[in-house]
């Protein structure tokens, strides 16, 4: 299988002195759907920046598609699509006007440019607003339409930088069916995001990056087996009078008719239910206290920061 | 990238900063337009009657150049000044720097396009001072010839500008405190022969009074400096100030964290 994205031995030291990547080594392979998770200021962005050459990296190899940066960068270029943190449009220019100069960038012409940008920006819903100066979007357009600009000249690789931040969760959702669709088309797509529940939803591979380097690169699959308790709020009918108590389980009171139980994955639910039943306590409605990944997330990251500590 | 494909990337870029000064023409077109019809209403007819002869010539057909080469310099200056800091500003500039666009179609394509509107504006003001004069064009290559390359010239000198400005005053300082005192003493009002011999000598330093008195010779067929050496001195500044742009983009000064 091919290789989309091949990081080697990458450090980025800015002019301040700050280490922001400490020698990260990744690889993305081709039709990947792969999340680059961490908390701000791990360095994802900073990772995104080198791939995309809006940053110079200080050492390290970066290959796309099998493009060094260093000596094949038009050809790299050529195989990406980013869709930045930021907007980085012109405001003042129509959306038609945006895709198209894009596209014109990567040597398209005028007439088959339009027509890829009446593609993308009727899938993503933006057509109507063509004319529309881009200032005048909403943030969700705003987003789409960094999408349809980083697609226009159809990459192999489109890397995108939390780009569901802000948007509200229909909107959100309609772009992970798009994303979805374009990756079972063959793009291979790098996601940074916050949501992990996201992550958890689209992605199949995973790295967290944390302090300038890697703690995890897995797939989503592996990295979920490594939780061994799930934590689950439970509401009951009624209130309880005592604190049930059960061996190999945890129960915390939230509310006199709300538990929370941390179940160990060995043990599963059948033993609580049981349990409870013959308590007299019915469960009305039971939900994860976290999404699963963010536990295993936050767990990570903390184990990362006392090692960093000590 | 091919040929063919270089030739659209430089091509969006041009359309896009032509169509960019031309979509705002109320600040990039006519504000010069104004000015320099002021100007020959009030030195060239008002007081230029006065004044008489200037190097053998009546005094409003003695600057007409001179204030054509002003708007050429002024304007492809500032186009391509403001227009690439505020690509830079806006952060748009990515979207040219993720592209596979070589750093020299980048320059070459803001460059085309800021000189497009100084020439644009000196073919107006030229337009504009047909009202007041008659136009007689003694050398027709050497006028084409010396408004292209400064033109090209102060493109590069407002790209270098932007590359290093980082808040909208220092795109107005160069312009306020060099270029335009630069111009008004480059001999675009009078002929540097009026002046004691030592502020002769300090004049010819100034590389604006070898653009204004070459435009001056094309037209007029006067000029106060070797026509030669001064084609020299402007291909020269292009060679260096071209290299100097792209040393810039190369090693990202300003657009590159």
């Amino acid at each position: 299988m091919t290789t989309a994205l091949s990081i080697q031995d990458l450090r980025k030291v800015y002019g301040n002195g700050f280490e922001a990547l400490k020698g990260i080594s990744l690889e993305v392979e081709q039709g990947d759907f792969f999340a680059l998770l961490g908390p701000n200021g791990a360095g994802k962005s900073t990772t995104l920046g080198i791939v995309s050459s809006l940053v110079n990296k200080s050492s390290g190899k970066v290959c796309v598609f099998g493009h060094d940066i260093d000596t094949q960068l038009a050809q790299a270029k050529q195989c990406l699509g980013v869709v930045p943190q930021e907007f980085n449009f012109n405001p003042f220019e129509k959306v038609l006007d945006i895709v198209v100069t894009q596209a014109g960038y990567y040597g398209i012409k005028r007439k088959q440019a339009t027509e890829r940008a009446e593609h993308y920006l009727r899938k993503l819903g933006l057509w109507d607003k063509r004319n529309e100066r881009a200032r005048m979007l909403s943030g969700g357009m705003k987003r789409r339409l960094m999408i349809a600009r980083a697609l226009v000249h159809e990459p192999k690789l489109l890397i995108l930088d939390e780009p569901t931040a802000g948007v509200d969760i229909e909107l959100r959702r309609s772009m992970w069916d798009f994303l979805t669709e374009i990756n079972a088309a063959g793009t291979t797509i790098i996601l940074t995001t916050h949501y992990l529940e996201e992550a958890e939803s689209l992605c199949r591979n995973i790295a967290i990056i944390d302090h300038g380097t890697i703690i995890q690169n897995t797939s989503i699959k592996a990295l979920l087996q490594q939780l061994d308790t799930e934590t689950f709020i439970l509401d009951l009918e009624g209130d309880f009078a005592e604190l049930p108590r059960l061996d190999g389980y945890v129960i915390r009171a939230r509310d006199a008719h709300t538990l929370e139980v941390d179940v160990p994955k060995s043990s599963g639910l059948n033993a609580l239910f049981q349990h409870l039943q013959a308590l007299g306590l019915e469960v009305t409605s039971m939900r994860n206290k976290a999404n699963r990944l963010e536990e295993l997330f936050v767990s990570l990251v903390d184990k990362n920061l006392k090692q960093e500590s000590t | 990238m091919n040929t063919r494909l270089l030739w659209t990337a430089f091509v969006t870029i041009v359309v896009k900063e032509i169509r960019r000064f031309t979509r705002i023409w109320v600040q990039t077109l006519l504000p010069p337009a104004i000015t320099m019809t002021l100007y020959f209403i009030i030195f060239g007819n008002l007081i230029g009657s006065r004044i008489g002869d200037m190097g053998g010539f009546d005094y409003m057909e003695y600057i007409v150049p001179g204030l054509i080469m002003m708007s050429v310099i002024t304007n492809s200056y500032g186009n391509v000044v403001s227009s690439f800091f505020g690509t830079k500003f806006q952060r748009n500039i990515e979207e040219l720097l993720v592209s596979p666009v070589p750093n020299w179609i980048i320059l070459a394509g803001y460059v085309i396009g800021g000189a497009s509107r100084g020439l644009i504006v000196g073919f107006i003001v030229t337009l504009l001072s047909l009202f007041f004069t008659d136009l007689q064009i003694h050398h027709l290559l050497i006028t084409i010839g010396v408004v292209i390359l400064t033109a090209i010239l102060f493109a590069l000198g407002g790209f270098i500008n932007a590359v290093y400005a980082r808040t909208f005053d220092d795109i107005a300082i160069v312009p306020t405190f060099i270029l335009t005192p630069l111009t008004y003493l480059g001999g675009v009002f009078y002929s540097i022969q009026l002046l004691p011999d030592f502020w002769q000598g300090v004049s010819q330093l100034n590389p604006i009074l070898y653009m204004v008195n070459s435009f001056r010779y094309g037209i007029l067929g006067v000029s106060d400096i070797n026509i030669g050496f001064a084609f020299a001195m402007i291909i020269g500044f292009i060679v260096l100030l071209g290299g100097f742009a792209m040393y810039l983009l190369r090693t990202g000064k300003g657009i590159r964290e």
